[in-house]
């Protein structure tokens, strides 16, 4: 027994807890001021000014919405089921969240003379658990909708579920063009290949428009926010919820807006390089090398969340059987296409093909 | 059908072409659009803090007016509550007793006056009936309250200050519209 404990790393221990604490505290941040910027963008877009009224520039305004939603009467329907209506919050918002422990933020770190990972789980199938726990996500939407006891919110839960399905399909499927040329599940190895040579994007640009529209409709986001169409379900699967479980719900939409940004600059935009500047060369530079990195990290992401916004603001919802298909009849067969294309490149190339 | 004006245009039923199935590029001159939205400048003032100018001719609280040395105009003479299309003025004559010249220049004065600002129309008409320059409308407007009772603008509310004892709020209260009305006399 004693010597188990002993065994373990103590360190090591305290620093991954440290890491996830900063990752999931900076996740929502993040996903506090996604919901400002998302207000202020939306008011941009329809020539108004936005929230601007609670602190400088409104930037107090993510605290009073959530003190607001704080505030809210806790209401639990009768009818409804109610360990089912209170795990369906839970789940989405963790499924949210576990996606970032196999993210690289950024390159290594010297603390106080250890050498430090900045990523919480450097594991070899990191592709791999990003899409189990982006998967398991809708369970969050299908739970919510079946507690509630409620047609419309079944009705979203199945749509949201329904769409969520025909989706992962051409993701995944352009995630293995993209995984045939990296020959690596692992994230930090392809953050590494991408810094070492181009970006996949330019290798991939097919792949990674299917991948950039997959990840709207992971994310339920306009166009694809079907599950939560406020004209034809009343609000979607979150209908019967109220205070802070409503805000699970919303929360954890941002917060997968964010991860969801995050992957894809991980995968196709070179994750923590920074752009047109060989890292190598900058090494000593130490940790201010890793912040610059995780700075790098950051804008890329940023520009994604903004990309989010901008579409949702631009775009209307798509009618359902227009979702399904492009989803089944477009994304898939093009995904193939590029998937097919792909594998007879890297055959070629491995038998000695010159390009 | 015939069509009434040269105007109309036949709807399209071409099917569509291959990049308009695709939609991009659709979507990607929307986005444009939205873009170039993004950094248009905003029409909206921040209200509080900046205010759009009243234009000359903008009618809205009422006043009472007193004279140059302070005194009541108003003598009751209730033509204003006559003239008034929504019936929002109503009041109450008293007699002038000796002694209270100095507040009331005619003998017969409003004891009550009211005016109910749900009802007013803010259409002038009480400024135009009134003989006695007493009753105007000026550069401001009912602010909100919780209740009915707060719209009733009894005496207190409606008239102005006095000139002699505090001239700076009453050419406050006189603002550009009487101003210029005068000016134009």
């Amino acid at each position: 027994m004693h010597s188990a404990l002993l065994a373990i790393d103590v360190f090591f221990v305290i620093e991954k807890l440290v890491l996830i604490i900063a990752i999931v505290s900076i996740s929502l941040g993040i996903a506090m001021y996604e919901t400002y910027f998302e207000r202020k963008i939306a008011a941009w877009i329809q020539d108004r000014r936005g929230p601007n009224r609670a602190g400088p520039f409104g930037i107090l305004q993510p605290l009073a919405d959530g003190l607001k939603l704080f505030m809210k009467e806790e209401i639990i329907p009768n009818t409804s089921n109610r360990f089912l209506f209170i795990l369906g919050p839970c789940l989405a918002m963790l499924a949210a969240m576990m996606t970032s422990a196999v993210i690289p933020w950024g390159g290594k770190i010297n603390v106080f003379g250890r050498e430090m990972n900045l990523q919480i789980a450097d594991i070899n199938i990191g592709i791999l658990y990003v899409f189990g726990v982006v998967s398991m996500g809708v369970y969050g939407i299908m739970i919510g909708g079946w507690a509630s006891n409620n047609k419309f919110s079944l009705m979203a839960a199945l749509r949201g579920a329904s769409q969520v399905i025909s989706y992962e399909l051409p993701m995944g499927l352009s995630l293995i063009a993209l995984l045939m040329l990296t020959g690596s599940l692992k994230m930090s190895e392809i953050v590494g290949q991408q810094i070492d040579s181009w970006y996949n994007v330019l290798y991939q640009p097919l792949g990674f428009f299917i991948f950039l529209v997959c990840a709207f409709a992971e994310c339920n986001r306009t166009p694809f926010d079907l599950p939560e169409a406020e004209n034809e379900l009343n609000f979607g699967y979150h209908q019967e919820y109220s205070s802070m479980k409503l805000g699970f719900y919303l929360f954890a939409e941002y917060i997968n807006m964010f991860i969801s940004s995050v992957v894809m600059a991980t995968l196709f935009w070179g994750g923590y390089d920074i752009p047109f500047v060989n890292d190598a060369s900058l090494a000593g530079w130490g940790n201010w090398l890793a912040a610059l990195q995780g700075l790098a990290l950051f804008i890329k992401v940023a520009i994604f969340i903004f990309l989010f916004m901008w579409v949702r603001w631009t775009i209307p919802r798509f009618r359902y059987d227009q979702l399904m298909n492009l989803g089944w009849k477009g994304l898939i067969p093009l995904s193939l296409i590029n998937m097919i294309v792909t594998a007879a490149i890297v055959l070629l190339k491995s038998n000695g093909w010159k390009f | 059908m015939q069509a009434l004006t040269n105007r109309a245009k036949p709807v399209s039923r071409k099917p569509m072409t291959l990049v308009e199935k695709l939609y991009m590029w659709n979507i990607a001159k929307g986005m444009m659009i939205t873009l170039r939205h993004l950094f248009k400048k905003k029409a909206t003032i921040s209200y509080p803090e900046q205010k759009r100018p009243f234009s000359p001719v903008f009618r809205g609280l009422h006043i009472l007016n007193r004279d140059e040395e302070g005194r009541e105009r108003c003598t009751a003479c209730g033509l204003c509550a006559l003239a008034c299309p929504a019936e929002a003025i109503t009041m109450e004559a008293a007699e002038r007793l000796p002694g209270e010249e100095n507040q009331y220049r005619e003998e017969k004065y409003a004891a009550k006056y009211e005016i109910n600002m749900l009802r007013c129309i803010f259409c002038g008409l009480c400024e135009e009936a009134c003989p006695k320059d007493a009753v105007y409308l000026s550069e401001t407007f009912a602010p909100s309250n919780y209740q009915r009772k707060g719209f009733i603008y009894g005496k207190e509310d409606l008239l102005i200050p006095n000139p002699k004892e505090n001239p700076g709020e009453y050419w406050k209260a006189v603002g550009n519209r009487k101003a210029n009305k005068e000016q134009s006399n």
